[in-house]
């Protein structure tokens, strides 16, 4: 499991962006809801998961950590 | 002083400030009818007299411009007055009637038919023009109840602001002019029309599907009868002399009137055929081509029928009273005044 | 009942006092039985169709959450026994159970809307298409179906998702589902967002009290006097298309856009002015829309809890969903990762749009009108990259008060152009009307007694000074508490300025009958 892939994806969606300190990529508006979908397609492409809408909630997606968890999790089930 | 009385106090206060604001903007912003629609001013005027009368008329238009009091009262010593209004249906010359004769007794009331050809509620601005006049009493409630057309509520009778709270960009001078007093616009309820426009057509009323007159109609004349017999006054009906087209009175509603009339005994005046009597001149005493009488029609009519009421029905000679000629004779003075002033504008 | 009634007044000021009177218990009970009566008075076909989409949910959730009961029940029996594979099968099996359910739930919640709402519709575009002439049915549309359909379809997703408890209580249900502040204009609210607010005991408190009833007369000023003031102007231009053309059009964008943002905002402010009167705080449904600087912040800010549920329950799940990612795999390896990568997000953009459109109104002005926000929200995504570059380029301008301002009224007048086609409800007459605009202006025609449309020199000064007043009171920075805290913390000021908005509303305001001193002209009686 690599972590680099993950901020790869992201920074080809915010290249001005500092993914490893910001902690409110949703509550700040970085991520919009096309932003979130592309990253979704991203994600499920590179990790071989499905990241169902359920999950799709500010607090798995305001930082790159937590979207990491979501991956673990994820894979873990 | 507590602080609770403090606050009470304070409180009172506030509500009397907004109640007279509140007043204040609905006196400013209902219409004042003393430049122009000088109709809407006339059922109010009723108030003011300082005299009682004998005779009351009530209707629309052919009686408030056809019968002037103080001919009636110069030439037979007649006291009369005429609450008439634009379009009075015939519940609100019931309830209207009701209220005067709570106010006063008179020996003859007369009710112009003319209207009885309305059974429903007609409309809304004819309605605010002859109930907003009306001093609160049970009679007005139930006159507006009578009278409201779909879309009209009783709130806004009782709080004209909410009828006429959009006319705050059409206000004039005239609204503050006669913001807290106003002038008077009738001669004892006649309100004088001076042009004159000769009747040309001899046209006939078209033809109608109907000719019953409306059962609710009907109604409120057995109530009128028996509300003026309760009160020892006699009801006396009558049809103007003018027949137009436009307002034509068919022989099919003479025939019901005169059969109603006969049925209860009561005295109906039709008045058409009698024109060349009166000696109307068609040609100059019409202000509009013959539906409505002018001033020296009025005259004319008024001189006549006096004679023809004071022959039919016993009724006292007031002439002499002081207060009586005093007020009669005002009116004529202003009546002649107008008649002077309309001269000198013709000249 | 409409908000602008004197019947709805009235029922206000009978129902905030019993609702502090009654035990706290029962306070959620008043709510209900206002709700029922308010329902009631529309007609007992609205009183149905609620009735039947309250049941529908209802039942429909209680069934999904014995279901999902019933599969941790037997996951948590099996913890020992099933292998990690084994428990994962099951799992896929009952969550497709429970899909099923959910699905059937919806189709009957949706169908309750369909019906009345886009049967005719349907039926009109058929006979155009095949040239059959099926009687267009004449369905009467059922008070504020729109919302209380999408409110609990969206409690339902919720439940089958587990993020909500099913509420077992079916009068308390019901409560959320016929909340009558938000029957008429909404917002859609969340459940959990909600309906603990509707049962919890509320002690009536002077400071919110006023704040409410503030907040209440503020919406019927915006309801009243701007936006039915402007209503008249609006009424001018749309009764006579052939004449206004051109300029007027463009006045028509700015008009509407008053009229719209007033009476809409202004029917927020009722429902949640009437809310606070309750203690029962509602998700704002705008924020200060038209200081957006381009059109998705617009939509951010705008009938906020619309977009919100469109976005959690259509444009996510259809674009994340199985068959779409798989779509979305397939044709990047066929037509490129630059179009497989957009596949997805496109086209759930578009489905999202169009159901937008669908769910204003049933007639084709409505899609074309959602499909055109959809349209400008791509452009603008696609030409992303160059506005980066474009603002590397200069970086102070983004900052910069004249360039804020010209993207402010650029977003503006996009969006209010757009909105046009919701006025004439025409789509060719709109696009016609729009060509004048540009070739045919007209604009000797400004400076004539026809721009006023209708109106007199008084009523556009009223109209021009609730502008601003509106636009200074809307744009209270965020870090302050709003205007009519402040004002509702001090008695008095509230008081004056309570009073102050009565008469402002009652003789300012364009309701009732209207003087037309035409109807008070003697005409021969």
């Amino acid at each position: 499991m690599d972590k680099s892939k993950l901020y790869d994806i992201l920074r080809s969606l915010h290249a001005d962006v500092d993914f490893e300190k910001e902690k409110g990529l949703v509550d700040n508006g970085i991520l919009d809801s096309l932003d979130i979908v592309t990253l979704i397609t991203e994600i499920n492409d590179a990790y071989d998961v499905e990241l169902p809408a359920e999950e799709i909630l500010p607090e798995n997606f305001n930082s790159a950590d937590a979207l990491w968890a979501l991956i673990q999790r994820l894979e873990e089930e | 002083m507590s602080v609770r009385l403090k606050r009470i106090l304070a409180a009172a206060a506030a509500i009397i400030v907004l109640v007279l604001i509140f007043a204040f903007l609905q006196a400013l912003l209902v219409p004042k009818y003393m430049e122009s629609t000088q109709e809407g001013a006339m059922i109010a005027e009723y108030y003011d007299e300082p005299v009682s009368h004998d005779v009351l008329f009530v209707g629309d238009c052919e009686v408030y411009e056809c019968f002037i009091p103080s001919v009636l009262y110069q030439e037979y010593g007649i006291t009369s007055y005429v609450r008439g209004s634009a379009q009075q249906l015939i519940w609100q010359s019931y309830y209207l009637l009701e209220e005067m004769l709570e106010r006063e007794s008179p020996k003859v009331v007369i009710y112009s038919v003319m209207a009885l050809k309305y059974g429903t509620p007609q409309n809304e601005a004819y309605n605010r023009m002859t109930l907003d006049g009306m001093q609160w009493s049970k009679s007005k409630w139930n006159a507006i109840k009578a009278s409201m057309t779909e879309g009209e509520n009783m709130l806004s009778y009782i709080f004209p602001i909410l009828r006429f709270h959009s006319r705050w960009s059409d206000l004039s001078s005239e609204d503050f002019t006669y913001l807290f007093s106003k002038d008077p616009v009738t001669y004892g309820g006649y309100l004088p029309q001076t042009g004159v426009v000769p009747k040309t057509s001899t046209r006939e009323g078209d033809k109608l599907k109907d000719y019953r007159l409306p059962e609710t109609s009907m109604a409120y004349l057995d109530k009128m009868l028996k509300l003026c017999r309760s009160h020892g006054a006699e009801l006396v009906l009558l049809k103007s002399p003018t027949n137009s087209w436009k307002y034509w009175w068919y022989d099919a509603w003479d025939e019901q009137v005169f059969a109603w009339a006969d049925e209860h005994q009561v005295g109906y005046y039709n008045l058409i055929p009698s024109d060349w009597e009166i000696g109307l001149d068609w040609d100059l005493d019409t202000y509009d081509g013959g539906i409505h009488l002018n001033l020296s029609g009025a005259e004319k009519l008024s001189s006549w029928f006096g004679k023809i009421l004071k022959n039919d029905v016993e009724l006292p000679d007031r002439r002499g009273q002081a207060d009586t000629d005093d007020y009669y004779g005002k009116m004529a003075e202003r009546l002649n005044q107008l008649k002077e002033k309309n001269q000198n504008e013709q000249d | 009942m409409a908000f602008v009634s004197f019947a709805f007044i009235l029922f206000l000021v009978v129902l905030v006092p019993v609702y502090y009177l009654v035990p706290k218990k029962a306070q959620f009970i008043v709510l209900l039985a206002g709700s029922v009566f308010f329902y009631a008075f529309c007609g007992w076909r609205s009183l149905l169709y609620i009735i039947a989409a309250t049941l529908n949910s209802y039942l429909f959730a209680r069934w999904l959450s014995s279901a999902a009961k019933k599969e941790n029940g037997r996951v948590e029996q099996m913890r020992e026994t099933w292998s990690r594979d084994e428990r994962k099968a099951f799992r896929v099996t009952s969550k497709k159970k429970r899909f099923r359910i959910l699905v059937l739930g919806l189709v009957i919640g949706f169908g309750l809307l369909c019906i009345p709402k886009y049967t005719a519709f349907t039926v009109s575009n058929i006979n155009a298409i095949t040239g059959a002439s099926i009687t267009i049915p004449s369905l009467l549309l059922p008070m504020g179906i729109s919302f209380y359909t999408f409110q609990s379809m969206g409690y339902l997703i919720d439940v089958y998702r587990e993020k909500t408890e099913c509420e077992r209580n079916f009068a308390k249900y019901a409560l959320f589902v016929t909340y009558f502040p938000q029957l008429l204009q909404g917002p859609i609210s969340r459940f959990s967002d909600l309906s603990p607010q509707l049962l919890a005991p509320h002690d009536p408190e002077w400071d919110r009290m006023m704040s409410g009833f503030l907040r209440i007369l503020w919406g019927y000023f915006k309801k009243v006097v701007v936006a039915d003031t402007a209503l008249l102007a609006v009424g001018t231009i749309l009764s006579d298309p052939e004449t206004y053309n051109g300029i007027y059009v463009f006045f028509l964008l700015l008009l509407y856009a008053a009229q719209i943002y007033g009476d809409f905002t202004g029917g927020i402010d009722i429902t949640l002015g009437i809310s606070e009167m309750l203690g029962i705080y509602v998700k704002e449904n705008f924020d200060h829309p038209f200081s957006s600087l381009s059109t998705k912040e617009y939509w951010r800010r705008w009938h906020i809890t619309m977009g919100t549920w469109f976005t959690d329950y259509v444009f996510y799940p259809l674009s994340v969903c199985r068959p779409m990612q798989r779509f979305s795999k397939w044709s990047r390896e066929h037509l490129g990762n630059a179009v497989g990568r957009r596949l997805p997000v496109y086209f759930a953009t578009i489905v999202t749009w169009f159901l937008t459109g669908l769910w204003h109104g049933a007639s084709w002005n409505f899609i074309v009108w959602g499909l055109l926000n959809c349209l400008v929200i791509l452009i603008s995504q696609e030409l992303n990259p160059l506005y980066e570059k474009f603002h590397k380029r200069f970086p102070n301008l983004a900052q910069n008060t004249f360039y804020r301002h010209f993207a402010m009224i650029r977003t503006f007048l996009l969006m209010g152009f757009i909105r046009t086609l919701d006025c004439y409800r025409d789509v060719p007459l709109t696009f016609s009307q729009w060509g004048t605009m540009f070739y045919a202006p007209g604009f000797s025609r400004l400076f004539t007694e026809q721009s006023l449309l209708g109106l007199n020199g008084w009523q556009w000064l009223l109209l021009g000074l609730s502008l601003i007043l509106v636009w200074q009171v809307s744009r209270n920075s965020p870090n302050d508490a709003p205007l009519r805290h402040r004002i509702a913390a001090r008695p008095v000021a509230g008081i004056v300025v309570a009073a102050c908005l009565i008469f402002v509303v009652l003789i300012f305001g364009s309701w009732g009958i209207g003087f037309d001193a035409s109807q008070f002209i003697y005409n021969q009686f």
